[in-house]
């Protein structure tokens, strides 16, 4: 179901409607539905999360990331980083512009694989390029620590997800799928709460717009817990006690990809403290 | 008030018994209404009536006024065993169809909301 058909009943679903629907017809579907919705919120403050939507909580927010304890993580991912492998390289060397201003544009959708890569996959690229194993994607003492840095290079660059050929288009498509598909014992999709019910409150936590939501991971709730990406998309997958799929598996990498797109202009800040 | 006919007392009494078993089915129902890992409501409702239903939740109707609004307790029960008899498109997780909560425990909270 198309965004219009499920938040505007299926009397305007036509507006967006229609196969061929460009995924940019989309972002700005969701761009608009979130910004009528809240009006007051810049869009830059969307990769704030739920924090945007509350003075007190964005307050927390900053006095929290003006010290934050999770620094450590970020300095042994740190480490990982500037490591090389035994061969003398590093991942530096192995990526354009030494890894920087580069996290924004991915996940993105290889030719040549046939498959959507992401920029966990493209470290772990390196990593087998240079004749190391790869890393495990729900291990956050490699892997998680390793991208809590690597992403911060990418701080402040524009979200740039493309997708252009008609086979990104029917992964981008696929995530989309799955993003708006009823799971789990509860019955939820990803859309129903973030999207139709963006801002509302759950129990005591309010919850933040799907928009904004793929530029600022990993996070550290409770300010050291740290969670890649993935590992929030299996959280909320057990909430509604659906079977979580794997992180790094091909349907979260699709879903990454259609989640990140719509955040395509933001700013990307990673490594920040979430509740 | 006129003093209660002597007929009528047994019949006081015996209605003062049955309610006591469903007194305790509605604490019952209680705990699995507010239980995180059981009915859970809380995460959607409000319900003012009891102050001890702790939530600032806004994503389902407040729960006042039940019995006024459902004096069919069948007609709230279906609400609760699979609310997309009402609404194909509900956020409200079907308890009884997808067995969240076990055909008893709804009955047990069909006792405690219906008193909201
Ligand atoms: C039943 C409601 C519910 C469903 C369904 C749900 N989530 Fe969530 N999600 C939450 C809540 C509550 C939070 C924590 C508050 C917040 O939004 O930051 C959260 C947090 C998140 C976050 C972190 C936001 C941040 O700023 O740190 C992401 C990303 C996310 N969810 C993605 C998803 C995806 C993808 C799906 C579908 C697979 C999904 N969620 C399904 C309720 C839900
Ligand atoms: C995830 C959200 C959610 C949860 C959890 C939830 N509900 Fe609901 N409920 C709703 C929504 C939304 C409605 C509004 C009608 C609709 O969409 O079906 C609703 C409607 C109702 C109604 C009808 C209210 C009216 O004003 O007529 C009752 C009664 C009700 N819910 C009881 C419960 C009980 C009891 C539980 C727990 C066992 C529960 N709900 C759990 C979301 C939820």
């Amino acid at each position: 179901m198309r965004l219009a058909a499920l938040v505007l009943g299926a009397g305007l679903s036509g507006m967006f409607g229609g196969s061929a629907a460009a995924p940019e017809d989309d972002r700005r579907a969701y761009v608009q539905f979130f910004q009528a919705r809240f009006p007051a919120v810049p869009l830059d403050d969307y990769v704030l999360g739920s924090f945007m939507l509350n003075a007190a909580g964005r307050r927390h927010y900053e006095d929290i990331m003006a010290f934050p304890p999770f620094e450590p993580d970020i300095d042994r991912g740190r480490a990982l980083w500037e490591t090389p492998f035994p061969n003398g390289r590093t991942y530096a060397d192995c990526l354009p512009d030494g890894g920087r201003m580069l996290a924004g544009t991915y996940p993105r959708y290889d030719a040549e694989q046939r498959r959507v890569v992401t920029f966990e996959m493209l470290l772990n690229r390196c990593r087998t390029d240079n004749g190391e194993a790869a890393y495990r994607y729900d291990d956050r003492d490699t892997m998680g620590v390793l991208t809590a840095y690597a992403r911060t290079l990418s701080d402040g660059m524009r979200m740039a997800i493309r997708v252009e050929s008609p086979e990104a288009v029917a992964r981008y498509e696929a995530g989309r799928a799955f993003f708006e598909r009823r799971i789990g014992q509860m019955n939820f999709s990803c859309a129903n709460c973030h999207v139709q019910n963006a801002g509302r409150v759950m129990r005591m936590e309010v919850i933040s717009p799907a928009l904004g939501q793929a530029p600022h991971f990993p996070v550290f709730r409770g300010g050291d817990a740290l969670y890649t990406l993935h590992a929030r998309y299996t959280r909320c997958m057990e909430q509604v006690r659906a079977e979580p799929l794997p992180m790094g598996s091909e349907t979260f990498n699709d879903l990454e990809y259609f989640h990140s797109y719509m955040s395509n202009g933001l700013p990307l800040k990673a490594s920040v403290y979430r509740r | 008030m006129r003093p209660i006919p002597v007929l009528l007392a047994p019949l006081i009494l015996v209605l003062a018994i049955t309610e006591a078993p469903a007194g305790a089915t509605e604490s019952s129902g209680r705990r699995v209404a507010h239980d995180q890992e059981r009915g859970n409501c809380l995460a959607c409702h409000r319900m003012p009536a009891d102050p001890g239903a702790e939530t600032n939740a806004d994503m389902g109707p407040t729960l006042e006024n039940i019995r006024q609004r459902y004096p069919d307790r069948a007609d709230l029960r279906q609400r609760i065993w699979d609310a997309r008899a009402f609404n194909p498109d509900t956020i409200m997780p079907p308890y009884g169809r997808h067995r969240i909560l076990t055909e008893e425990e709804i009955d047990q909270v069909v006792d405690y909301i219906h008193g909201l």
